[in-house]
């Protein structure tokens, strides 16, 4: 590839034109920069590390196609002012020679943004500035006393800039970061682990980490073994937020409406309105939740069920996916909704937050509260067995932990479960507090929840894994 | 090499970047400031992505992803950078980052890096075994035959929508290192997912196509390869069959599985646990470890006697089939389980200099690789393939010596915990075996066991003639994650007494 590399907002400007000059009808081009850095250790040491830049631009040229309007979209890593045309030219011609788009409609209107002007904002390695320091004492300091770390730091900002032939100039950086972390003893016999999602850093301690890692790792030194069968379980944050991304990712509109999920009616139609659990409970995003902050407008670079490439730049609004128990919204883009009859479009929004209405307290409160239990420490493997119940297989990893009396005893053998995290809505009998959450299965690249730890009085371990 | 006919070039919009400049700007700065091994990577990802719902195009997207990637040993420490800009500033740029990358992470490394010998290729070529270029086929005729094979199965009775998905990917490499390797690589795999949805009153299912992902070029769509013709004609009826097949009794049963099932249990309970670095604890907060620990290598019983499992970079055809690795090491075939006995690992360059004394051998067999320059190479999967019975029986043969089972086909959902111990699989079609015979379709059917019984319960392997090259395009591993394509063949086995759940009960109902 050769040419000049354009910044951002002169790769959107002159994609546009150039489309316009090619005689697209519509055209938006997203561009994407993306910086991260990241830390990976394992038996004590650093394993691995990295800075990366990366970068993405998309074009999507829109044209008309008999009665209707066809779509052409091609995306690079990156461009040059050579490249660009021809990166426009092939959207077009793909437009061209594909038939109408059941989902055309008009492109999203707008204006020029604020912050339109200002370049991609960056991380380098100086985010861990703090955060280095002490996890190099945390090695140390296991070493020392004979535990074995294992983990990894990530830190990204992604600064997207979205323009199109309607006048549309949006740009938003977004930083994400996380840090997740193993500790297990030197025969390797037991293992723990804690994780944290960060925007910047400065709140992480690699030490604190590191204390929490030893208490659990304490709690095991007395082992029981539990049989399989359905036991008391609280899941933790983390775990809660292992089992609902997966219901979160379920609820694309069109797949409900044409009867493919456990959102589907028997017979036809959608479950909206139907009450899911008898408990006060909401599942809800909001692109604006404070420290929890997604993309404010939808982004679409292919389309689905939940999102259209028409879409693209739509103002997203804060939408109850569950709400008081009910379900509320499905995922939908423009076309969809028309296609399963709800009032407005409700795109895909890129955080969640599950909580329940009156509850209080934390993981550590609901162990108070058990007479007899499993503590969960985080969920993994979660595949799904039967969407028609959402019925999902996976394990308990790195410390379930025995309840007795309000108190950790023990740590007791992991588990494979099969639940339905829709079922477990209406089955838990105790919620704590709803509070940011990192899940384990999920959270490298869906992290930005929020979820209450929760009390299931019959939770389904299925057998036994002799994991640890 | 066994490619016939046309043999294709290196793309030569490739062979037109600066690869060889950008190459030597990179490793001459690293050595200049000090670095001991330095090796370059510049690799451009073509992929596109078709998707179509009810006969009607959803998507189709063509992406690019073109970077370059440094990576170096400094002061016995590992250090790597990866940018986009193809000039030869960058490259010095990414030299100095990785550099500097390494001396910040100079303090909390404990270990020196050294890695284990291997010859050098000078400005060496490798292109995979592939007829027809994905990308020099119109969009258009694409869409054309997709939507005849969506067509096909959607007039069909019972059949209430189809979804079709096809994702096509075709990689070209540079390397070069300071030890004077340098080598351009050409891949091209393909990945069709077809399935057909019906939906009753009380109940919906699905059946999907079980043509594995594979290291073909669009031929594969075509019928090389593949019997869509037949396959897709059956589909309707096998769904229609299951929607109506009784529900399955748990308990304990013999199964025959047929490869298009049985390639996934290897990927997770033998691919994955022989992965060098999840046994040595480098997964342990990720992907996990690995109950098959390097002591144990030699001695663990991993199953019964007639099972021979081979790694290979070699296999034609193969996802992990490569030339040489991203450590500039050629592909080769080694024994992973022989007789039963863990045998051998999967390793790389630093890990079998590590570990030559336990491992019995000074050189790397090829396994470390990143997903695109943007990542780290780690150690990565190679082909993992459960090698048939020279003369052995075909899959009939197997059912024939069942008396109360089920023979599955198809993949569908799977699991597997931190240590490959446990996993559950489920499938497509479970077949009902009564006195050797099949008897028709069952539903609600998961299989469940632990790894090391589950193939100690092995009892026959097929011949050659049930032997198919199955595999994935979406393994994910390491962090950041990165996502990998492998191939894994196997032939049909037959497997006493192994745990089938019924998963309505398991959910409660």
């Amino acid at each position: 590839m050769t040419g000049i590399q354009l910044t951002p907002q002169d790769t959107i400007e002159r994609g546009l034109a150039l489309a316009a000059a090619e005689g697209a009808d519509g055209c938006v081009v997203l561009v994407a920069e993306t910086s991260s850095t990241n830390l990976r250790w394992a038996n004590n040491t650093l394993t691995t590390n990295g800075a990366m830049r990366g970068s993405s631009v998309t074009v999507i040229a829109t044209v008309g196609a008999g009665e209707g309007t066809a779509a052409g979209i091609v995306g690079r890593s990156s461009v040059t002012d050579d490249s660009l045309r021809e990166i426009v030219s092939a959207a077009i011609a793909t437009a061209r020679a594909a038939g109408p788009a059941e989902d055309a409609r008009p492109l999203v209107d707008g204006a020029v943004g604020a912050d339109w002007d200002l370049e991609p904002e960056e991380t380098t390695v100086g985010v861990f500035e703090k955060f280095a320091p002490s996890l190099g004492e945390s090695l140390k300091r296991a070493t020392a006393e004979e535990r074995r770390l294992y983990g990894f730091a990530n830190h990204e900002v992604v600064t997207l800039y979205v323009g199109s032939s309607t006048g549309l100039r949006l740009r938003q950086a977004l930083p994400r970061g996380y840090v997740s972390s193993t500790g297990k003893n030197t025969d390797l016999s037991h293992s723990a682990w804690v994780g944290t999602a960060t925007r910047d850093f400065t709140d992480v301690d690699a030490l604190a980490l590191d204390a929490e890692l030893t208490r659990r790792l304490g709690w095991a030194q007395r082992t029981v073994p539990v049989d399989a069968g359905r036991h008391p379980t609280i899941l933790p944050p983390a775990a809660v937020a292992d089992l609902m991304t997966y219901l979160f990712w379920q609820l694309d509109g069109r797949d409900a409406f044409e009867g493919r999920t456990v959102f589907s009616k028997a017979g036809g139609g959608t479950r909206l309105g139907d009450t899911l659990s008898s408990q006060p409970v909401s599942l809800h995003s909001d692109p604006a939740l404070p420290g929890l902050e997604a993309f404010a407008f939808a982004v679409a670079r292919s389309s689905g069920g939940s999102s259209s490439v028409f879409d693209n730049g739509l103002t997203l609004a804060a939408t109850d996916w569950i709400r008081g128990g009910k379900l509320e919204h499905l995922m939908t883009s423009r076309y969809t909704a028309d296609l399963i009859g709800a009032p407005t479009a409700t795109p895909d929004i890129e955080n969640y937050v599950v909580s329940v209405d009156g509850a209080t307290g934390s993981t550590d409160d609901l162990v108070a509260g058990l007479d007899n239990g499993l503590l969960v420490t985080c969920l993994w493997y979660i595949r799904m067995v039967d969407p028609q119940t959402l019925l999902l297989t996976g394990l308990t990893r790195d410390g379930v932990y025995l309840v007795e009396n309000g108190e950790v005893t023990g740590a007791v053998n992991n588990f494979r479960f099969n639940e339905s995290p829709v079922d477990l809505l209406a089955r838990f009998t105790t919620a704590g507090a709803t509070v940011p959450s990192y899940s384990r299965e999920w959270g490298d690249y869906f992290s930005r929840t929020a979820t209450p730890p929760l009390l299931v009085p019959d939770f389904n371990m299925s057998s036994v894994s002799q994991a640890n | 090499m066994y490619r016939v006919g046309v043999v294709p070039d290196i793309d030569a919009s490739f062979l037109a970047l600066p690869r060889q400049e950008l190459a030597a700007a990179a490793l001459q700065r690293a050595r200049d400031l000090g670095a001991t091994f330095a090796e370059f990577r510049l690799e451009r990802i073509r992929s596109e992505s078709i998707s179509l719902r009810d006969s009607v195009l959803e998507s189709a997207k063509d992406d690019e992803d073109l970077g370059l990637a440094v990576r170096v040993i400094h002061d016995g420490t590992w250090g790597f950078a990866a940018g986009v800009a193809l000039t030869t500033d960058e490259a010095v740029g990414l030299a100095e980052q990785a550099v500097n990358m390494a001396q910040v992470s100079r303090p909390i490394n404990a270990e020196t890096i050294e890695l284990a010998d291997e010859p050098t290729y000078d400005d060496v070529t490798w292109i995979s075994s592939y007829e027809i270029d994905p990308f020099s086929v119109p969009r258009a005729e694409k869409v054309a035959l997709l939507t005849d094979y969506s067509d096909r199965l959607l007039k069909a009775d019972g059949v209430a929508h189809v979804s079709v998905h096809v994702a096509t990917i075709h990689e070209c490499k540079y390397y070069a290192n300071t030890a004077g390797t340098s080598y351009t690589q050409q891949r091209v795999r393909i990945g069709p997912d077809i399935t057909a949805h019906a939906v009753a009153e009380d109940r919906f299912d699905s059946m999907s196509s079980t043509a594995p992902p594979a290291g073909r070029g669009w031929e594969y769509m075509t019928g090389t390869g593949w019997n869509w013709d037949e396959e897709l004609a059956q589909i309707p009826g096998w769904l229609a069959e299951k929607m109506a097949a009784p529900t399955v009794e748990a308990g304990t049963y013999d199964v025959v599985i047929d490869p298009s099932n049985l390639w996934l249990t290897i990927h997770e309970s033998i691919g994955h646990a022989t992965e060098l670095d999840r046994a040595l604890g480098y997964e342990a907060n990720y992907a996990g470890t690995s109950f098959a620990t390097l002591d144990q290598l030699g001695t663990l019983k991993y199953g019964s006697p007639v099972m021979h499992v081979t790694g290979d970079r070699t296999a034609e055809n193969g996802l992990s089939t490569v030339g040489y690795d991203d450590e500039g090491v050629a592909g080769q075939q080694w024994d992973l389980v022989k007789d039963g006995i863990l045998v051998g690992y999967q390793v790389d360059r630093r890990m079998a200099k590590k570990n030559e004394d336990v491992l019995g051998t000074p050189r790397s067999n090829g396994c470390a690789y990143a997903d695109s320059s943007g990542h780290i190479p780690i150690q990565r999967m190679a082909n993992v393939s459960l090698q048939p019975a020279a003369d052995g029986p075909s899959t009939e043969e197997l059912i024939s010596r069942v008396q109360n089972g089920i023979y599955i086909v198809g993949d569908k959902s799977w699991s597997i915990d931190m240590q490959r111990y446990n996993f559950q699989f489920t499938g497509q079609r479970f077949y009902k075996i009564t006195d050797g015979k099949l008897e028709g379709q069952l539903r609600d059917v998961a299989y469940q066991a632990t790894t090391t019984d589950f193939w100690g319960s092995m009892e026959a392997v097929g011949g050659p003639q049930t032997y198919v090259l199955g595999g994935a395009l979406n393994c994910g591993k390491a962090e950041p994650g990165q996502s990998g394509a492998v191939s894994h063949g196997c032939p049909s086995a037959l497997f006493r007494g192994v745990r089938i759940l019924n998963t309505t009960q398991e959910a409660g109902r």
